[in-house]
């Protein structure tokens, strides 16, 4: 039994390990039921936003508990937790078969997942920008490798007081997942049409397209500022476009709805048990819809 | 061992003593004066050996890409399709990164050298004592500025300054990269021309003046033939801090692939690639190695730029 005792020894780790050591004794802290433990979550830039909710949020239930919470993107995320570094991944895709098989081969644990909300993944143009919906093929044309659309006035959109209307493309580094999910579900898995601005966090895409008259950008539904319009999107040209909202999101009716994860290495334990139950508690999901998100209906709850 | 030699016939008695008149030394102090001279031997080699020792282990995670069927070292130098997690067709180019890094340092020099070299002449020769004072107080300031916070001055102020003045679309591009790395550069060239300048012998100028010479035709015809070495090298060290900056491009230049057409076009340099997705980069994979190479590539960048600086130093001292 080397992984029982591998658990041991780490709990045991945990007790004595000073701060300095906590992200290597602590990685496995939810070991024992000890007083006071630290739990490190990491990945989704979508989901910092809300992750740093719940901990702040789980602080003041559970003092005891530290949750400590960084970003980077689902991939980074995935890459600490296949080496063990971490308690929580966060990650707004799912895991890769060979990412799965990568932990497995490292830590001697199968990753497990839960679904702790629901995002729809927003295109938004500049609030003076005069359109309103947009069709995924025309997506396409416009961020995908070979597309034809460079310009604003070849959608039939005339913006007012811009001389030059060449669109200004906002995309995500390669490490993010909603990199990803716009690849695989607006570009067909092709690749992105080089020359976008590469923006590393949702936030700084909604920034960027609010100052820029010409942009179009995708980020999270959560990031939405008075600065930025989201786009109502049609799964092919011609048919009815759907906006953003929290019904169409569960309907799945909005053709760019996502679930948004959190993998741990085996069932968990201890304190990341409890964390997890708690998110998934009426109190967790609540924060989650606070922060722009769609809460997992009671009913799927259990997994 | 010549110069062990050299520092004990430096301490050597008067000439003309015989050995037994020389004063003793106690072996402890020779001792001493030895293991001293040892370690700094060791400090000055060092530099050599923690330079191949980089080398070896960036180039050593680095090659075993090199004969990856996915891999083509044409490609990799020459087109600029960086597509390395792409799912259907993965491309290592990197010719619009090794672009970008290229341009924006040039604009960085077009700006940073004739500011830096006028505001050390300035401070050295032209700017009274308290004025003095008060500008090499500021301008070490400024040079301890960390790149983060000018690439968050790049981001927030000068992208929109940009766009006021330039009416560009996006702020955030070459032009903005180029700004900011002169910004950071120009302390480094004025701290340290400045005290090339300040080398120059007085009697230098004392005879400049005897001729009747001008404060400006003593500085043009005499200061700067003078130091020209010490100012190439405050000029080096601005340039190599433009080519290796990372953080405070990756925020200022917009970060995209692209030869850039303009000073408004966004870019992505080579340094900027690599730390925003080494991260992300699974270790061992093709992707990971090919970000090493990356590496090596500036490497040899750097090593060029530095050559090329010493042969030109050299030619000016032949002349």
């Amino acid at each position: 039994m080397r992984k029982s005792r591998s658990r041991k020894t780490a709990a045991a780790l945990a007790l004595v390990a000073l701060s300095a050591l906590a992200q290597v004794a602590c990685s496995r802290g939810g070991g024992g039921e000890a007083a006071s433990a630290t739990i490190q979550v990491k990945g989704s830039d979508t989901m910092v936003n809300i992750a740093q909710a719940w901990a702040e949020e789980y602080k003041r239930v559970v003092p005891a508990v530290n949750v400590e919470v960084s970003g980077g993107g689902s991939g980074v995320g995935i890459a600490a937790l296949e080496r063990g570094a971490v308690d929580i991944a966060n990650a707004s895709r799912n895991m890769h078969p060979e990412e799965r098989e990568q932990a497995k081969r490292n830590t001697g644990k199968e990753p497990v997942e839960f679904v702790v909300g629901y995002d729809a993944l927003a295109v938004y143009v500049n609030r003076d920008n005069p359109i309103t919906e947009i069709s995924l093929e025309a997506l396409a044309q416009i961020f995908g490798e070979g597309g034809t659309v460079t310009r604003w006035s070849q959608l039939g959109v005339a913006l007012p007081g811009v001389s030059d209307d060449t669109i200004v493309r906002v995309s995500r580094q390669s490490s993010s997942g909603t990199y990803e999910f716009f690849r695989e579900h607006v570009l067909g898995r092709r690749d992105f049409k080089l020359g976008s601005r590469d923006m590393n966090g949702s936030k700084e895409v909604v920034e960027l397209v609010g100052t820029t008259k010409t942009a179009i950008g995708y980020s999270g539904m959560g990031y939405a500022t008075s600065e930025v319009k989201m786009l109502k999107l049609a799964p092919k040209a011609g048919n009815p476009a759907v906006a953003p909202t929290v019904e169409n999101t569960l309907s799945r009716a909005y053709p760019l709805a996502r679930s948004l994860q959190m993998y741990t290495l085996g069932e968990p334990q201890g304190a990341v048990k409890k964390y997890i139950e708690w998110i998934l508690s009426d109190d967790g999901e609540k924060i989650l819809q606070e922060n722009g998100y769609v809460p997992v209906p009671a009913s799927l709850r259990k997994r | 061992m010549r110069r062990r030699e050299g520092a004990l016939s430096a301490t050597a008695g008067p000439i003309g003593t015989t050995a037994a008149d020389r004063p003793q030394r106690s072996p402890w102090s020779t001792a001493v004066e030895r293991a001293v001279e040892t370690a700094i031997r060791a400090s000055g080699v060092s530099a050599i050996f923690f330079v191949l020792a980089i080398f070896f282990f960036v180039f050593r995670e680095a090659a075993p890409v090199l004969w990856d069927s996915d891999f083509h070292i044409l490609q990799f130098l020459f087109s600029t399709e960086w597509y390395p997690t792409s799912d259907i067709n993965v491309r290592y180019g990197t010719l619009a990164l090794t672009v970008g890094t290229l341009s924006v340092t040039a604009v960085a020099i077009a700006l940073a050298v004739p500011f830096g070299l006028g505001a050390a002449i300035f401070v050295s020769e032209f700017c009274g004592r308290r004025l003095k004072e008060v500008l090499k107080i500021v301008i070490e300031f400024l040079a301890a500025i960390p790149s983060v916070v000018w690439g968050f001055v790049g981001l927030t102020v000068m992208s929109r300054v940009i766009v006021a003045l330039t009416g560009a679309p996006v702020g955030v591009n070459l032009l903005n990269g180029g700004v900011i790395l002169a910004l950071m550069s120009v302390p480094i060239i004025v701290s340290i021309g400045e005290d090339a300048l300040k080398a120059v012998p007085d009697s230098y100028r004392e005879a400049a003046d005897a001729l009747g010479a001008t404060r400006w035709q003593t500085v043009y015809r005499v200061l700067l033939p003078a130091a020209r070495n010490g100012l190439l090298a405050a000029v080096l060290l601005g340039v190599g801090r433009a080519v290796g900056e990372t953080m405070a491009v990756l925020m200022a230049t917009g970060h995209a692939v692209q030869i850039p057409e303009g000073l408004l076009n966004s870019v992505r340099t080579l340094t900027a690639n690599v730390a925003a997705e080494l991260g992300e980069a699974p270790a061992g994979s093709p992707h990971y190695r090919v970000l090493f190479l990356t590496g090596v590539l500036l490497f040899w960048i750097t090593f060029a730029v530095n050559l090329a600086a010493d042969l030109v130093i050299r030619g000016i001292r032949r002349r």
